[in-house]
């Protein structure tokens, strides 16, 4: 896997006529790129776990868990067979879309990434509108009104931003921000509530059926764990911001632009906005692939039961079967958000479009 | 110009566009709330946060403290404890005795009790209940009833590794309201092992309805059957209603139906909230209404915010592990009362444990049937453990290898790693060298002191599940472990003999004895009792805190 940089555009040498069939062939070959990485990854994540101390006998056995006991649920659930055929036997059911079931919960994994996927994308999403929301426009500020004290405090904020670890953010937000704020602390919806789930998407479910109320619950479950998550994409997508608009403002065609005698506002939206945010772009596109590091902490403090979450969970519990799935569906999106965001740069381009 | 126009027109398309999606959607879904209820009625509602998922809802299978938690209050047992001891007291059988040989137990049962999907309670539930556990096929099956092994030792037909002669042999159904159980040897853990909520009595209509016996692997692990995971049926004070994983919560209703312990809330929600810290924040928020297993340390937090935490009696002991098959010299008995003495719990128990905590005179906790005073004791007495240490001749040069737990907290250790220095200073004070050894918990730690024995100390501990004696000392020292790496056949038989014993006085008499005779043998040294805590907000009354965690919610009002 890894990062795949997009070529500067004007490396790019496409024909109006050609474009879309190219942009085809160039998924197909990217997803069959993707298949050798993810089998590779399977066999690393499947002899990472198995490597690891400790494992869900013990785990699912807790105090009780004598050696005698755990060597039973060993033999009973096949851990005590070769790896090498534990693989196989993982390999050719994953195959066929069964990852087994949560030794956790006890339901099927795959469901269960069905059923907490939508909390994590929506809580994803939130964060990135809330990091593009302010982080364009400070970036934006910050450059124009360059080494000022608006500035200085903007570049101290991103660097507080980028160092500040998540969940020791999420933390304080709890402490010190709830209470005061009167939004809740933790969890997706208010206990009792009785929202009527039909995507699990809680907003898109409020909007669906005209529960208002559970909308708004939804919303104000969003708004702390949010800006926790919010915080780095937000930070990075400022900096990035900044330096660009930079960059550009120093450009020939500003100049020009400039002497033709167009009025500031004009230069500004038209030629340095729009010519700055080309590389935000694709810094929204890879950070997206890099919250569900981040939704990890803040899923699991805010008790926002989304993937990482899961995740979360599966790792304190050694659960094999969430781990093995989750892990590879992890690495599954970053291959898809990469693709994504090399195709969209050459979408977005419209120096490339002009072509 | 024109551009600008066109974009404007643009935008308001798309302002429309979405307002249509909007309209359509909302057309598109109707919405399933009941607007009839919401907590309802006069009892409303009360919603604990508890730290993981439920497993299922078939106890048989489970051997996991938050599933129990909901099953508890679904299911009833033919004896409960009585709440806030361990003391035995009528549940669904209103008598039960033991047959003269010890070898057959008789019920009688209460009459008139339905379950919550209407059909009749009596003694051939019981016995379809017993015949179902001891009758179940399938290593997966097998391999899920823990507590059923642990008790009943073995099945009509083993498919495990792990089980042997099974100890259940019949169970017949006089008339209506008696049961009696017949067993192929007297056993200790009875009566009180009737109490564990792994042997609450089902539905046997639900049972079948719902093909309870169903598990099968899948995977690294097991599914279990729709009985399990969606319709358990119990004559409990609840009623199981929904499972939300999505939202993580689990509802239970009132059952009208309970035969005796009639709910004062209409509804009990448990809410799962891994994180210790968010289940604090959520009930300073009022987003739950109690939770378990508060932090120590934030006893004095709490109760500053009004809330009320309510200190369980304890039930469990932590214990420092002599491994006499590793150094040598702990074969020495001098050596083993001279850790003994050097050890100031006193002070540790005072400066390092929460509220409640007391030394442990013994490995058995003061609630349990079988606990005596009449124990050798080993105050601190530094001058003696050096002295005992010159006699055997380890005055200087004795070198211990120490292995303590991380990534863990225990009811009996909230801090292992405050344990370990504690008690490490003391021995050293006293001349002996320690070597330390931290390994996480889960991460190999038990296997290298249980399994492999390759400490020479440890800490460990226990937490009971019912009240004899033998689930305490029975589990330590009934036979030789690597954990301990001694053979004393002459205190493994007293332990077997002691299981054996009739129940009641003579039962008691007989763990006294093997207690003392623990205590002057010194297998390992006992620390302390820890009782953990639960807490729950202002206005929440009637909560009983049990020794065994057991919590029975009826009783709770929230008003």
């Amino acid at each position: 896997m890894g990062w795949v940089l997009p070529r500067p555009p004007h490396a790019r040498t496409s024909r109006a006529g050609t474009k879309g069939l190219q942009v085809l062939r160039f998924l197909v070959r990217r997803l069959l790129q993707a298949i050798p990485t993810l089998l590779v990854l399977s066999i690393l994540i499947f002899a990472w776990l198995r490597s690891l101390p400790g494992g869900p006998a013990a785990a699912l056995l807790g105090d009780k868990a004598t050696p005698e006991k755990i060597a039973s649920l060993n033999h009973t659930l096949g851990l005590d067979q070769p790896i090498i055929f534990q693989y196989f036997r993982f390999l050719g059911r994953a195959l066929t879309g069964d990852f087994g079931n949560s030794l956790v919960s006890s339901q099927p994994v795959m469901s269960e990434i069905g059923t907490f996927l939508p909390a994590t994308i929506e809580l994803g999403i939130s964060a990135m509108i809330l990091a593009v929301l302010i982080g364009i426009p400070a970036g934006y500020i910050s450059a124009r009104f360059r080494n000022g004290p608006v500035d200085n405090v903007i570049i101290l904020l991103t660097l507080v931003g980028v160092a500040v670890p998540v969940f020791f953010l999420g933390y304080m937000m709890q402490d010190l921000l709830a209470a005061p704020l009167g939004l809740p602390s933790q969890g997706r919806q208010a206990a009792g509530l009785d929202a009527t789930a039909i995507t699990n998407f809680a907003i898109l479910d409020g909007v669906m059926t005209s529960e208002w109320d559970a909308v708004w619950d939804a919303i104000r479950h969003l708004i702390l764990p949010a800006f926790a998550l919010a915080t780095i994409p937000l930070a990075v997508i400022t900096r990035i911001t900044r330096a660009s608009v930079l960059d550009v403002m120093n450009e020939d065609f500003i100049r020009t632009a400039n002497s033709k005698g167009l009025t500031q506002q004009v230069v500004r939206r038209r030629h340095v906005l729009r010519n700055g945010l080309l590389p935000v772009v694709t810094t929204i596109g890879l950070q997206t692939g890099a919250l569900l590091g981040g939704a990890v902490l803040t899923e699991r403090v805010f008790n926002f039961r989304g993937l990482g979450f899961l995740l979360a969970e599966g790792i304190e519990r050694r659960d094999y079967p969430r781990l093995q799935a989750l892990l590879l569906f992890g690495a599954l999106v970053y291959v898809l958000v990469n693709m994504l965001v090399d195709v969209s740069y050459g979408i977005i381009d419209p120096r490339v479009r002009v072509r | 110009m024109q551009q600008l126009r066109l974009t404007r027109t643009r935008r308001v398309a798309l302002i429309g566009l979405a307002g249509a999606l909007a309209v359509s959607l909302s057309a598109c879904a109707e919405s399933k709330r009941d607007e009839g209820t919401g907590g309802g009625g006069t009892g409303g509602t009360f919603i604990f946060g508890t730290a993981g998922n439920p497993k299922m809802f078939d106890p048989i299978f489970n051997d996991e403290g938050e599933t129990f938690r909901i099953t508890r209050q679904i299911y009833d047992t033919l004896i409960q404890n009585k709440p806030g001891t361990a003391d035995l007291e009528p549940s669904l059988a209103e008598k039960w005795e033991q047959g003269a040989d010890g070898k057959s137990w008789t019920f009688s049962l209460k009459q008139g009790v339905k379950f919550s999907d209407g059909t009749d309670f009596n003694a051939e539930a019981v016995c379809f209940n017993f015949n179902r556990w001891f009758n179940m096929k399938g290593a997966a099956a097998q391999s899920q009833m823990i507590y059923y092994a642990d008790v009943f030792e073995g099945f009509a037909k083993n498919e495990g590794t792990d089980t042997g002669d099974p100890v259940f042999k019949s169970c017949e159904a006089k008339d209506a309201t008696t049961a009696v159980i017949n067993l192929n040897k007297a056993k200790g853990a009875f009566p009180a092992a009737f109490t564990l909520p792994s042997f609450a009595i089902q539905s046997p209509t639900a049972l079948k309805l719902y093909n309870s016996d169903t598990v099968t692997q899948s995977g690294d692990s097991f599914t279990y059957s729709e009985y399990a995971n969606k319709h358990p049926v119990g004559t409990g004070p609840f009623k199981f209603e929904s499972y939300d994983a999505g939202k993580g919560e689990v509802t239970l209703v009132k059952n009208d139906a309970s035969p005796t312990q009639t709910a004062k809330i209409d509804k009990l929600i448990f809410k799962i909230i891994p994180d210790e810290n968010a289940r604090k924040q959520a009930l300073k928020a009022g987003d739950i209404m109690g939770y378990d297993f508060p932090a120590p340390a934030d006893y004095g937090l709490l109760r500053n915010d009004g809330e009320q935490v309510l200190i369980r009696p304890s039930f469990n002991v932590l214990y420092l592990g002599i491994n006499q098959s590793g150094n040598p010299a702990l074969k020495d008995l001098k050596v083993r009362q001279a850790i003994a003495y050097a050890l100031n719990r006193e002070q540790f128990v005072k400066s390092k444990l929460p509220e409640g905590s007391e030394v442990a005179p013994e490995f058995v906790p003061k609630a349990i049937s079988g606990y005596t005073e009449d124990v050798t004791k080993y105050p601190y007495d530094l001058a003696k453990a050096k002295q005992l240490l010159q006699e055997s001749g380890h005055a200087t040069g004795l070198t211990l290898k120490f292995y303590y737990p991380t990534e863990v907290t225990r009811p009996y250790m909230p801090n292992p790693a405050d344990v370990f220095t504690s008690l490490s200073e003391d021995l050293k004070a006293a001349g002996i060298t320690i070597e330390p050894i931290a390994k996480p918990w889960n991460g190999g730690y038990k296997d290298d002191v249980q399994k492999f024995g390759k400490q020479d100390l440890h800490l460990l501990g226990w937490t009971g599940d019912y009240n004899d004696a033998g689930n305490f000392v029975g589990t330590f020292f009934g036979r030789k472990k690597p954990e301990f790496g001694f053979d004393n056949p002459e205190l493994f038989q007293a332990l077997s003999s002691a299981d054996a014993s009739p129940a009641g006085d003579a039962h008691a008499k007989a763990y006294q004895d093997v207690n003392k005779k623990i205590m002057d043998y010194l297998p390992a040294i006992p620390i302390s009792y820890g009782p953990p805590a639960i807490v729950v907000g202002p206005k929440v009354k009637g909560l009983v805190a049990s020794p065994l965690t057991d919590e029975r919610f009826n009783t709770v009002t929230v008003n």
